[in-house]
């Protein structure tokens, strides 16, 4: 069985860590961190986005890509190289474990699109390289891009997220931002694709939750382009955003007041100006309105977004330390790398926390 | 005298032990099915008038009354039924097209009660409307093709003229006409009530209910009755009615009969001429000739309202509605082929059309597939029968339902399906004075506001149920839904799971 | 005051406000056992011609002729309800003719009955607008 053949809802942990100076530290404090919420996964999925941690390839598209079988591997290879410039490939090192097994290949690729074929697919970069990961994931059997953004990159298996994160040997990668997750799917999934988070471009996915407006937001974001073959909440969640993102033009605020629209009684208590705008966001993106428990971590170049539900129904903590933004579901899980904040709370139901670094943009 | 060969299909039965002989009954019956003999103070009836239509039932103080299905019977076929045999007697005897109300009242399979709901469970926390927030508010109309933004980088309101609803529900079209003055009236007051729409149908609007313009859909059919810019600037969305799902592919014809006073006014046509809306209107025979039309309406309201356009879930449905969303159409509606009439030949209500639940979940498919689901809004009519069937039509797809025999039932309507005799009893399908009176609109539409109220009240608690706090949702969320009892090929067409996947 | 009043809009002209107007007084439980075989004798009439129809019954007068002209005191005007008492009610009729309206009539026993606003019978609810199927009866406050 894998993800996509049905549909597999889970409980979860989340957890990220957000330097807003930019100051790299590396992986070792996420998975300290994870490791405390061990009760909140039951060993079938973690994983990790980390973003800066490719300086020195920052201009190029960073894939990582799981192979069943070498015969699977050269057939993307092929894919890749008639569209992209290959500028480095390696296989991402990996530290032997009794807790993880059943590895698939997996490697590390440094691309950057090839003009010619750019140029006559007539679509920008992001939506060119965006419509090849699709390709490899739906056409090739067996193959599966599970990051694909710039100077970022997503590490997960089937396994605890700690056991994960010694496996990929994050402690030898520094970034400015880690987000991590643990799965307590409700299925037994035995394919490391579906772990968490999901990826696409520079845009990562951490979420708890199982929500329930899915097929409401599926078959509404299938209708842009997207496919969703994993049917997992993630998937969905990381094609909104992407969506309303990058391809619409919201900022991440307004995509909030979408996808955790407030209610309309609240919408009605606020100015003019304020409730015209809510009510135009919320008519006209409504099938973007997701419903149901999440708490969501959005990883992004140079930002970290951190949103529950409407009613809250999952929990979420956010804590701060000079330059330094936490995140995780639960506060020990943030205690337990740094014991003293300088502020700690929950953020509201459909409040989004939105941390980018120092002087930079959304 | 020619031989009768028709038999009553209904007796009224008299307990004459609670008989009071208070005569309501005889004064109530517009049919003339009960009597009063003086010389024996005592009611008599006969049972070949009776069309079973409740009032006498009703109104009796003393429950001394009742209509029971009449035994009397051919002999046994399967094929041959009593209905059909009835039928020909009828035909021979008269020579003329069969001629019924309502909806289609044949065994034909619905799929709503073939579906069932889901409900969250440990992994999800289902939501107590009492406790917490839950919304049926909806937009009708097409969403901007894309976002826009002024010098300062806020977000320009670009939404096209839309339709704002406090729950996914509407009246559907009746005209005024088909249905009475104290009808339209509990409808409109309703309508306001509630903040929803009701729908003028093709008889033009009263001008003692322009003032309800903002809960009023101004409907253009065929026959183009009442219709002028005030009209059409009155209502707060225009309604191009192509067709009806209880008679697909033919025309209305209201009585001479019933064109009286107002009616004939509302109308513009002269009293007691034969009101014949054509089957095609004779502008549109081809989908370029609709979005003329579309235009003509946008044009004649400055572009402020939306256009809906009506059409009648035919074979080739989602065909007809792509072409549809493509032509400038703001809202489509489909009508299912159980939807109500106030007449039509017995043979088309009951042989043409398809039902409302394939139709919808063909239909949103198709928009989806070929990226213009957010063109248009799917409104569904076609026998909604409950907040249920709501609920299960919005997961297909819809973004709103027309209720109209449901109303009607919530007014008095007790489905004797005799409409087109135009001595409904309950003061609904009739112009006859003293029958109009009968209905008050101060009862009526306190009965309508209470009907959507308590389904306004269950959908919230099935949307609850499922964990989902906004009907927006809900919409075209068909995991929510299970087939139970339905083929391969039906679940196929309706783009959901069987019970127990 | 609540007071019944009438709305010949809405009159259908069934009669029933006569009958449940009858029943009220009967004390009894069931309609169809009281009133079977019987004949009524309501203190609510129905008044109609072709097109029109309304219920007639006691309008509580502010100033009535009925208690004014009562040789007995049977008749009197106590928080706005003008009632009858039957022992002291000699049959002599000078209410009858002198109510303008019509809405007293002899009872089966030699008093006269008039309308009571069911205070009587059934706790001041009248039992006329109880019936009324379509709304013609109310019994409401209305500013005089």
């Amino acid at each position: 069985m894998r993800e996509g053949m049905f549909r597999n809802p889970s409980g979860c942990a989340i957890s990220g860590i957000f330097s807003k100076s930019g100051e790299r530290f590396t992986g070792e404090r996420i998975i300290d961190s994870i490791t405390v919420m061990h009760d909140r996964s039951n060993g079938l999925g973690g994983g990790f986005a980390a973003y800066g941690i490719y300086p020195e390839y920052k201009d190029y598209y960073a894939f990582h890509i799981f192979y069943d079988n070498k015969s699977v591997k050269d057939t993307t290879e092929k894919f890749l190289e008639e569209h992209f410039d290959i500028i480095n490939l390696s296989k991402i090192p990996t530290r032997k474990m009794k807790s993880i097994t059943d590895e698939p290949l997996i490697w590390r690729y440094f691309v950057t699109p090839l003009h010619t074929k750019l140029a006559s697919s007539q679509l920008d970069e992001r939506e060119f390289v965006a419509k090849c990961v699709f390709k490899v994931n739906t056409r090739i059997d067996g193959a599966y891009i599970f990051s694909s953004g710039k100077n970022m990159g997503v590490f997960k298996a089937v396994g605890f997220p700690e056991d994960v994160g010694r496996f990929y040997r994050l402690e030898d990668y520094a970034g400015y931002c880690f987000t991590a997750h643990g799965r307590y799917p409700t299925n037994t999934p035995g394919w490391w694709g579906g772990a968490h988070p999901f990826a696409l471009l520079d845009y990562s996915v951490v979420h708890n939750g199982e929500i329930s407006s899915y097929d409401a937001n599926r078959r509404s974001i299938e209708m842009y382009g997207y496919k969703c073959t994993l049917q997992t909440d993630t998937e969905v969640i990381t094609y909104i955003i992407d969506y309303l993102h990058r391809k619409i033009g919201l900022t991440l605020k307004e995509i909030c007041s979408v996808i955790a629209a407030p209610f309309w009684s609240t919408i009605e208590r606020k100015p003019e100006e304020e409730r015209a705008e809510l009510e135009y966001l919320r008519n006209t993106f409504s099938s973007q309105l997701i419903t149901g428990p999440f708490s969501i971590l959005v990883g992004f170049e140079g930002g970290l977004m951190a949103l529950n539900d409407r009613l809250k129904l999952r929990s979420m903590v956010v804590g701060e330390k000079d330059s330094t933004v936490y995140i995780a579901s639960e506060e020990a899980a943030i205690r337990v790398i740094q014991q003293d904040l300088d502020k700690v709370w929950a953020p509201k139901g459909g409040e989004g926390v939105i941390v980018t670094l120092d002087g930079g943009n959304i | 005298m020619p031989v009768n060969y028709l038999y009553p299909e209904y007796e009224i039965v008299r307990n004459y032990d609670r008989c009071i002989v208070c005569r309501a009954c005889e004064r109530q019956c517009a049919n003339e099915a009960h009597e009063y003999l003086e010389d024996k103070n005592k009611m008599v009836c006969d049972d070949a008038k009776c069309v079973n239509c409740h009032r006498c039932v009703s109104l009796c103080p003393t429950r001394a009354l009742k209509i029971v299905k009449s035994d009397h019977t051919f002999k046994e076929n399967g094929n041959w039924t009593k209905k059909i045999i009835n039928e020909v007697y009828k035909q021979a005897g008269s020579g003329g097209v069969l001629l019924s109300s309502m909806g289609n009242p044949e065994h034909y399979p619905v799929y709503f009660d073939k579906i069932l709901l889901n409900a969250s469970q440990v992994t999800n926390p289902p939501i107590d409307p009492l406790r917490e927030p839950m919304e049926t508010k909806v937009f009708l109309g097409a969403k901007p093709a894309k976002i826009e933004r002024d010098e300062n980088g806020k977000l320009k309101r670009n939404t096209p003229p839309h339709l704002t609803l406090s729950m996914p529900i509407m009246f559907s079209a009746m005209s005024y006409g088909s249905i009475s003055y104290n009808a339209h009236e509990s409808l409109a007051r309703a309508a306001k009530e509630l903040g929803i729409l009701y729908n003028t149908g093709e008889g033009g609007l009263h001008e003692d209910f322009a003032q309800y313009g903002e809960n009023t859909i101004v409907q253009v059919a065929s026959g183009r009755f009442g219709v002028h810019t005030t009209y059409l600037n009155t209502g707060a969305a225009v309604e191009i009615k192509m067709g009806q799902g209880a008679k697909p592919g033919i025309g209305g014809h209201l009585p001479g009969t019933k064109i009286v006073g107002d009616v004939s006014k509302t109308r513009m046509i002269p009293e007691g001429s034969d009101s014949i809306s054509p089957a095609p209107h004779h502008d549109i025979y081809s989908i370029e000739d609709l979005r003329q039309l579309v235009y003509s309406l946008k044009e004649a309201t400055a572009y402020t309202k939306p256009v809906i356009v009506k059409i009648a879930a035919v074979h080739n449905i989602s065909a007809i509605a792509s072409g549809i969303a493509r032509s400038g159409a703001d809202i489509i509606s489909i009508d299912g082929f159980r939807g109500g009439t106030g007449a039509a030949p017995t043979r088309i209500r009951d042989n043409v059309g398809i039902p409302i639940e394939l139709a919808l979940a063909s239909v949103d498919k198709r928009l989806r597939d070929e990226g213009i689901r957010d063109n248009v809004s799917i409104v569904v009519g076609g026998s909604i029968r409950s907040s249920a069937d709501i609920v299960k039509a919005v997961a297909l797809g819809a973004d709103c339902v027309y209720i109209g025999t449901s109303a009607l039932l919530a007014i008095g309507c007790h489905l004797c399906r005799s409409c087109q005799t135009g001595k409904c009893n309950w003061g609904i399908a009739t112009q006859r004075e003293d029958l109009v009176k009968r209905l008050n609109p101060n009862i009526g539409y306190k009965r309508l506001v209470n009907l959507m109220t308590a389904w306004q009240h269950e959908i919230k608690e099935m949307m609850g149920g499922m964990g989902i706090n906004s009907i927006e949702s809900l919409r075209g969320n068909r995991l929510m839904l299970r087939g139970v009892g339905l083929n391969e090929k039906e679940l196929e067409i309706l783009g959901i799971n069987h019970a127990g996947e | 005051m609540k007071r019944i009043y009438v709305n010949e809009k809405w009159c259908l002209g069934c009669h029933l406000c006569e009958y449940y107007c009858a029943f009220a007084s009967t004390n009894q439980s069931d309609m169809a056992r009281a009133l079977c075989g019987v004949k009524i004798n309501p203190k609510i009439k129905i008044e109609e011609n072709d097109k029109i129809s309304f219920a007639v019954s006691c309008r509580h007068c502010d100033e009535p002729l009925c208690v004014k002209g009562c040789i007995t005191g049977a008749l009197s005007r106590k928080d706005g309800v003008i009632t009858i008492d039957r022992d002291r009610c000699i049959g002599c009729y000078t209410c009858i003719l002198s109510c303008p309206y019509g809405a007293i009539s002899p009872s089966d026993d030699g008093a006269v009955q008039k309308c009571e606003l069911c205070i009587k019978t059934n706790g001041g609810k009248p039992q006329c607008v109880a019936g009324c199927p379509n709304g013609a009866i109310v019994f409401e406050e209305r500013g005089e």
